[in-house]
C-alpha cells in the first residue's frame, strides 16, 4: 500500500483551488501577486502554469476593484476565487463585504446569486504587527449573508475549499498564516467537507473546548497536557462560523457539562460570544460550571513576540481556563 | 413612418412612462403611500432610454439609488416599480429592496446600488465575466457626478482599462452631488470625462437630454467594447427636475439655471425631433395618452396589491432560499 502523501497547509490551498478549477471551467482566480508571483504566501503555486492567464489574473492593489469585480462576475455566471492578501485589508473593501455581496440576493428578492470565495491570509503569530496580524473572522460574523470558513488542517483546506467554491453563496475563506507551514495527509481526489459540520478532533469527557483554525492545535496541545493531569478534554474544530454547528457543540456539552472557547479574535465581539449565548440559552441545564472564553485581549495586536503572545490565546491560557471550570 | 421615427416614438413613449411614474412616486410619497426615501430621475430619462435602445437585451446594466428610469428602460413595469416603493408583495423585490434597490434580472438590470460608486467595479466584473465566457455582452454602469470622487470609480476605470474589458461608464452629470455643486468639490471641469484619459480610456461629453445623441454614443461605445477595444467613459450632461431625494426643493440651485434646464427637457427635445421627422402632433398626443393610461393603471394596481408577505422576511438570504445560520 502506498504511503499517504503529506502536504503543507499552504500547498493545500493551491491544490484545493486547482482541483475545483479542473472540474469547473467557470472557476477563475484574481488577486494581487497571485499569478506570476504565485502568491506572497505561495498559496497559488502552479495555478498560472496549469490554467493560464485567462483563469488566473494578477490585479493592481485595488481591493475594491478585486472584490467588486469578483461580485460582478459571480452574478453573471462565473465562480471567482478572489484573494485579499492579508485579512486586515478587508477594511479597505468592506463596502463589498458588508453592503454589497451579502445583501444582493436578499435585497433583490432572490433575483441574483453571488457564488464567490474571498480567500484571505488571516491571523497572527508571525510578528507582522497590528495591521497584518489580525484574526478578523468575527468581523464577517456580524453580517448576515456570508458563509465563513477557517480550516485548521491541509485536508480540511482542500475539503472546505471544494465546498466553498461549489457553494452558491458567498464564502469568506480564512487561511491562517500561522498554519501555512503545518503538514498533514493529502486527501484523495473528490474530498469535500460540507460547510457547517464541526469536527471532533479529540474525544473527552470532562470539558468541551471549541476552537477554530490556529487555535485548534493550541487546544489539542492543551488537551495533551491536561490529560497528563487527569483531565479529559474534548476538542471540537468548529471549521465554519457560518453555518455554525451548534448541534455538535450542544451534544458535546451534554456529555462534558463544561465549555471553553478558544478564539484568536478579540474578546469583544468574538465568535465565542455568539456560540456561548446559544449554549446558555438552549443548554443551560447541561452546564455544571461557568463558560470561559479564551480570546485575544481587547487591544491592537502588538509587534514584539512576547507582547503578541501576551495578547493571543496560548496553551497556558487554555490550560488555566480549563482548570478553572473543572475545579469550579 | 420611417424606422427612425418608429424607434424615436418608442423611446419617447418610454420616457413619457418614466416621467409619469416618477411623478406618481412623488405624489404617493406626499400622500404617505411611498415610505422611506426616493431619488427621482425626472429629467434623466433620455440617458436611460437612449442607452437601453443602443444595447442588446442580454447586456448588463447597473444603476444607482436614482435608478427607477433604468429599471423601466430595461423592461420592469411601472406597476412593479411603484409596488416596490409602496412595500407591496408584487414589488420588483417583494418589498425587500425599496426605491434605492430596484432590480430587474430578467432584463439583466442587475441592481440599483445605494453606496455611491460601489457598482462600478461590479459592472467591471460583469464585463470581465462576459469576456471570459466569450458572449460579446457589454456591461454598463450608470452613476452620478458625485461618484467620480470616490475610490471605487478610479479602481474600476483602471482595472477596466488594463484588462480592456467591454464596459461602458455612463456618468449622469446633473451637476450636483446631493446638495452641493459638483464643481465646488471636484478638481476637474468634467468630473468623469476629464479623469478618463489618465486611465487611457476614451471619453465623450454629450447632451444627456437628447435621447438620439445618447443612443448613438452608447451604440458606438458598445461596438468598441464588443470589438475588444475596451471601455469608454460617457459623460451625459443632464439635470434633475426634483431635488436630491424625498421632498428636497433643491433651493441650492440658481433659479436661472433651473429655468434654462427645464427649457431643455429631454421629452421636449424628443418631441421636437419627432416633429422634425414629420410625426404629427396627434400621434404624439396619442402616445402621451397611452403613457397616462399605463401609469394610471400601474398606480391603481400597486395601490390594490397585497402588502409585502411577512414570511418573506426570512427568505432569500442563501441560494437555497432560506436564512438558516446554524446547523
Amino acid at each position: 500500500m502506498a504511503e499517504t502523501e503529506i502536504i503543507t497547509y499552504r500547498e493545500a490551498v493551491a491544490e484545493g483551488i486547482a482541483r475545483e478549477m479542473r472540474r469547473d471551467p467557470t472557476v477563475v482566480c484574481l488577486g494581487e501577486d497571485i499569478a506570476a508571483a504565485e502568491g506572497v504566501f505561495k498559496t497559488t503555486v502552479g495555478l498560472l502554469k496549469e490554467f493560464g492567464p485567462r483563469r488566473v489574473w494578477d490585479t493592481p492593489i485595488s481591493e475594491q476593484a478585486i472584490v467588486g469585480a469578483a461580485m460582478g462576475a459571480a452574478m453573471t455566471g462565473m465562480r471567482p476565487v478572489a484573494e485579499i492578501m492579508f485579512s486586515d485589508f478587508f477594511a479597505v473593501c468592506w463596502d463589498y463585504v458588508a453592503n454589497e455581496i451579502p445583501k444582493a440576493r436578499y435585497m433583490t428578492g432572490g433575483q441574483v446569486t453571488v457564488p464567490l470565495v474571498l480567500r484571505t491570509a488571516n491571523g497572527g503569530g508571525l510578528g507582522f504587527g497590528a495591521q497584518h496580524s489580525q484574526a478578523v473572522e468575527n468581523w464577517a460574523l456580524t453580517i448576515p449573508g456570508l458563509k465563513i470558513v477557517a480550516p485548521s488542517t491541509p485536508a480540511d483546506v482542500i475539503g472546505l475549499m471544494a465546498a466553498s467554491i461549489r457553494s452558491d453563496d458567498p464564502v469568506i475563506f480564512c487561511e491562517h498564516k500561522g498554519l501555512f507551514a503545518s503538514k498533514g495527509p493529502k486527501p484523495p481526489e473528490g474530498h469535500v467537507v460540507e460547510l457547517g459540520k464541526a469536527n471532533i478532533v479529540r474525544e473527552g469527557s470532562d470539558v468541551t473546548i471549541v476552537a477554530l483554525a490556529a487555535t485548534v492545535p493550541t487546544a489539542l496541545t492543551a488537551a495533551e497536557r491536561l490529560a497528563a493531569e487527569g483531565v479529559s478534554a474534548e476538542v471540537i474544530d468548529l471549521r465554519c462560523l457560518i453555518p455554525m454547528d451548534l448541534t455538535t457543540v450542544l451534544t458535546s456539552v451534554g456529555k462534558t457539562s463544561r465549555l471553553i472557547t478558544v478564539e484568536e479574535n478579540p474578546h469583544q465581539g468574538g465568535w465565542g460570544a455568539t456560540l456561548v449565548s446559544v449554549v446558555v440559552d438552549e443548554g443551560f441545564q447541561l452546564l455544571d460550571a461557568p463558560v470561559k472564553r479564551v480570546a485575544s485581549e481587547n487591544v491592537p495586536l502588538p509587534f514584539a513576540d512576547t507582547l503578541e503572545e501576551a495578547v493571543i490565546p496560548t496553551v497556558d491560557k487554555v490550560v488555566a481556563a480549563v482548570k478553572a471550570v473543572v475545579n469550579f | 413612418m420611417s424606422g427612425e421615427s418608429t424607434e424615436l416614438l418608442a423611446m419617447y413613449e418610454q420616457m413619457a412612462v418614466i416621467r409619469r411614474t416618477e411623478k406618481a412616486a412623488y405624489d404617493l410619497f406626499l400622500a404617505g403611500l411611498v415610505k422611506g426615501t426616493t431619488h427621482l430621475a425626472s429629467g434623466h430619462e433620455a440617458v436611460a432610454v437612449g442607452a437601453s435602445f443602443a444595447l442588446r437585451p442580454d447586456d448588463y446594466v447597473f444603476a444607482t439609488y436614482r435608478g427607477h428610469h433604468h429599471a423601466i428602460a430595461r423592461g420592469a413595469t411601472p406597476e412593479a416599480c411603484l409596488a416596490e416603493l409602496m412595500q407591496k408583495a408584487t414589488g420588483l423585490c417583494k418589498g425587500k429592496g425599496g426605491s434605492m434597490h430596484l432590480t430587474w434580472a430578467p432584463g439583466n438590470m442587475l441592481g440599483s446600488y445605494a453606496i455611491v460608486g460601489a457598482h462600478l467595479p461590479i459592472a467591471v466584473g460583469a464585463a470581465w465575466s462576459a469576456h471570459l465566457r466569450g458572449t460579446s455582452q457589454v456591461a454598463v454602469a450608470f452613476f452620478g457626478d458625485g461618484a467620480t470622487n470616490i475610490g471605487a470609480f478610479h479602481e474600476a476605470l483602471n482595472l477596466a482599462s488594463i484588462w480592456k474589458l467591454p464596459v461602458i461608464f455612463v456618468c449622469e452629470n446633473n451637476f450636483y452631488m446631493e446638495y452641493t455643486a459638483i464643481g465646488s468639490v471636484t478638481a476637474a471641469d468634467h468630473p468623469a470625462a476629464d479623469r478618463a484619459p489618465a486611465y487611457r480610456i476614451p471619453a465623450k461629453i454629450i447632451d444627456g437630454n437628447d435621447v438620439i445623441v445618447v443612443r448613438d454614443t452608447v451604440a458606438e461605445a458598445a461596438a468598441r467594447a464588443r470589438a475588444g477595444e475596451g471601455p469608454t467613459v460617457i459623460e451625459a450632461e443632464t439635470y434633475r427636475h426634483y431635488g436630491h431625494s424625498r421632498t428636497d426643493p433643491a433651493k441650492y440651485r440658481p433659479a436661472e439655471e433651473v429655468e434654462r434646464w427645464l427649457k431643455h427637457d429631454p421629452i421636449d427635445v424628443a418631441r421636437a425631433r419627432l416633429e422634425a421627422l414629420g410625426v404629427t402632433p396627434e400621434t404624439i398626443k396619442s402616445i402621451d395618452e397611452r403613457a397616462d393610461a399605463i401609469v394610471a393603471a400601474a398606480i391603481d394596481a400597486a395601490k390594490n396589491a397585497p402588502a409585502a408577505d411577512v414570511r418573506e422576511a426570512l427568505t432569500d438570504v442563501w441560494a437555497d432560499g432560506g436564512s438558516a445560520w446554524r446547523t
